[in-house]
């Protein structure tokens, strides 16, 4: 099985050790993953700001960059869903289709592709967890609140598998955060209020640390709670499960 | 003026927008209860969808069906392209009769067509009935909610504006005695009505009849004191059969405000005995919309409300930041139909969370038609020229890993040594408002792993692009 990370260009300048802690927990779970150097981005940012034309430069170097391996894993959901759902774009070769195929975010590459349900290990605290939209409703990660009462999800399950933890019952199980890509400067007042008001069901509900599969949601909210000085730690769901510690 | 601007001014009031997210939360909530209680709303919103999908692929069909049978009822059928003309054709009647006192009970195409100012224009009087929408009417205000009209005011706005119009005590502000004042003067002038004017929810083309969904029972005793009955409906209303009613009916209550069923489900397919019904059927941009393969689905909503309740956004941003009559991500959807220019920043009023399209009774893919309008406005030049070219900008840049690789390294060193001061300007970074900038790490990921021992695996030899 030949896998490639794709480090999203913020985690890459800002969370680099995101992107350490996913090598490192495929590498333990017996896949080895190379990184192509010359990667850049999924192009989303511009798509999502209707420049989708101006895009497609991006989404054929992506395409260039990955079409030779069997999987290309990224922690983060909503690129992953932008390759999927959006390299629509472009002419549907082999390549393209192949490369939409085979990107996974990293939860459900370890869960529906290695189909690793529990992990070793401890993290006794209490973690709240993040679903970012385009994991959840757009790639079917977890389940949604629109069609059932039932909370349950890949993530919830792998970190529901480690010693010592407890979820966070939080009372708006999966309301967005007010990240939204370029959203959240052109729209930078509701965006900041909606990201508040997720921290501030975490802070009601008890959480120490919080985490999730997608960096972009986690920067946002880890913006407010550092703006907010408030004693809780924000960590990539690939931290939690390599087994760091807050 | 754009959604961001106005939203900046409703988040000012702090309190006001907390209580504006939770009261339309409770509403979602609900929606989910009374959603979870029937195990086959899932598949009832599929049959909803392909009904409707059916509807609008032979609408000109029905349509003519549905003029024919209300014909042999007896029924007036006018036929209106836009506004204007809908707005002429009710006047028409009502000069006809020799009235001036109208009653409306709720309908969105009537403010659509902006009919209220336009009959007052003409000396005629129009009180709207439905209770929402007479507060908002004595306020002079557009409904902020196509299912709860007033939902932006609380119980002491409410208690002033009928202090001013009807009298009530100062601070008063039990709903119990205040409704009571509006009913006693709505009572008085449903009997003084002499037109009665409704909006349909379900145009039935077998039947030739109309279905108004209220919760008050205004519809029905406007139109049943009134010698006249004016139904106005969009094209878009239609549905074939009658049998095909009850899938939306289940659908539409719980969807909306959580009911099992609106209180009041009325037929009206023919005429009482020596009065009248007239059904105006309104095009108004519709047919336009209907041309439009990416949006065309937006033509099947049935006006629930739902995604309004559910939207992150409308919930802290109110109503009327939408300046359009249906507010939320529906009316994002179809306001640029209406007015690519005006309107250009509402399908970016949203972070396309995709809570809408989950939500929506009918199965509308709101979420991705509001992405599409996205690049509709983009290539019609109708964003922000600075968005633009720094876009066009970042295109080029990471479209190469060589000058990506420099730029990301600078701006993370920039970020190291520049003050605290500098990057967190508010007009300097819209991001450091409310946020922290994140902290800049020593070194990139790709840094990292270029120190790494190899063999990390062998690559598989990437073909290296020209
Ligand atoms: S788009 Fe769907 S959810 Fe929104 S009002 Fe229409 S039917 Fe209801």
């Amino acid at each position: 099985m030949k896998v490639a990370l794709f480090v999203p260009c913020y985690i890459d300048q800002f969370y680099p050790q995101v992107g350490v802690a996913t090598l490192q927990l495929l590498e333990k779970l017996g896949v080895p993953a190379y990184f192509p150097a010359q990667q850049t981005c999924c192009g989303q940012p511009l798509a999502n700001s209707g420049c989708e034309r101006d895009a497609l430069p991006i989404y054929k170097h992506f395409v260039r960059t990955f079409q030779d391996y069997d999987y290309v894993v990224a922690p983060s959901g909503s690129c992953v869903y932008h390759v999927r759902k959006h390299f629509d774009k472009l002419e549907q070769t082999a390549e393209v289709q192949h490369v939409r195929g085979a990107a996974y975010d990293l939860i459900d590459f370890i869960s529906t592709v290695l189909q690793v349900e529990t992990l070793p290990g401890a993290f006794p605290h209490k973690v709240g967890l993040h679903l970012s939209c385009h994991g959840q409703r757009g790639l079917h990660q977890a389940n949604e609140s629109e069609l059932t009462p039932v909370r349950d999800g890949q993530l919830r399950r792998l970190l529901a598998s480690l010693d010592g933890i407890e979820l966070t019952h939080l009372n708006r199980n999966d309301e967005c955060c007010g990240f939204g890509g370029t959203f959240c400067v052109s729209e930078a007042g509701i965006s900041a209020r909606m990201g508040q008001d997720r921290v501030a069901d975490h802070v009601r509900n008890g959480t120490q640390v919080l985490t999730g599969s997608d960096m972009s949601c986690l920067m946002h909210l880890e913006g407010i709670v550092r703006r907010a000085q408030l004693p809780m730690r924000v960590m990539h769901a690939a931290e939690i499960l390599n087994g760091l510690t807050p | 003026m754009s959604h961001a601007l106005r939203a900046d001014q409703f988040l000012l009031d702090a309190d006001r927008t907390t209580w504006h997210d939770e009261t339309l939360w409770f509403v979602r909530e609900k929606r989910d209860r009374a959603v979870y209680a029937v195990p086959e709303f899932q598949a009832l919103r599929e049959l909803a969808s392909q009904i409707k999908d059916h509807t609008l692929s032979r609408l000109d069909r029905y349509l003519q069906e549905f003029e024919a049978a209300a014909q042999a009822n007896g029924v007036h059928v006018h036929w209106a392209a836009d506004a204007a003309e809908h707005n002429a054709i009710i006047l028409a009647i009502i000069r006809q009769q020799g009235a001036t006192r109208i009653v409306k009970s709720k309908s969105m195409l009537t403010e659509e067509c902006h009919l209220n100012p336009y009959l007052l224009q003409h000396g005629i009087e129009v009180v709207d009935t439905d209770l929402g929408e007479r507060i908002i009417q004595f306020r002079e205000e557009a409904p902020s909610h196509i299912v709860l009209p007033a939902i932006h005011l609380k119980k002491e706005d409410v208690g002033d504006t009928f202090h001013l119009h009807l009298g009530t005590e100062k601070g008063e502000s039990d709903p119990q005695r205040l409704t009571e004042a509006a009913r006693q003067h709505l009572r008085a002038k449903f009997l003084a009505g002499q037109v009665a004017i409704s909006g349909v929810n379900f145009a039935v083309a077998e039947t030739g009849g109309v279905v108004v969904c209220t919760n008050e029972g205004n519809a029905d005793l406007g139109v049943n004191l009134a010698q006249v009955h004016i139904a106005c409906m969009g094209i878009e209303k239609l549905i074939p059969r009658l049998t095909d009613l009850g899938v939306f009916t289940r659908l539409l209550a719980r969807s909306a405000t959580g009911q099992p069923v609106t209180t009041y489900t009325s037929h009206f397919t023919q005429p009482v005995a020596g009065k009248e019904m007239h059904v105006v059927i309104v095009d108004n941009g519709r047919t336009q919309q209907l041309g439009r393969p990416d949006f065309r689905a937006s033509l099947k909503c049935i006006r629930c409300g739902a995604c309004m309740n559910t939207c992150p956004v409308y919930r802290r941003s109110g109503g009327h930041s939408y300046d359009f009559t249906v507010p939320g991500p529906i009316g994002a959807i179809l306001s640029p139909n209406i007015d690519m220019k005006k309107h250009a920043s509402l399908p970016f009023a949203s972070t396309l969370c995709g809570s809408c399209t989950d939500v929506c009774p009918v199965k509308i893919d709101i979420h991705t038609q509001l992405y599409k309008w996205r690049q509709v406005l983009g290539e019609a030049n109708e964003i922000p020229a600075s968005k633009k070219w720094s876009m066009k900008f970042m295109g080029r840049l990471l479209a190469s890993a060589r000058v990506y690789g420099l730029s990301g390294q600078f701006a993370r060193k920039a970020l190291r040594f520049l003050p605290h001061g500098l990057t967190h300007a508010a007009s300097f970074n819209a991001w450091a408002v409310a946020r922290e900038l994140p902290e800049p790490p020593q070194q990139s990921f790709r840094e990292w792993y270029q120190q790494q021992p190899k063999p990390v695996p062998q690559p598989p030899q990437p073909q290296v692009p020209a």
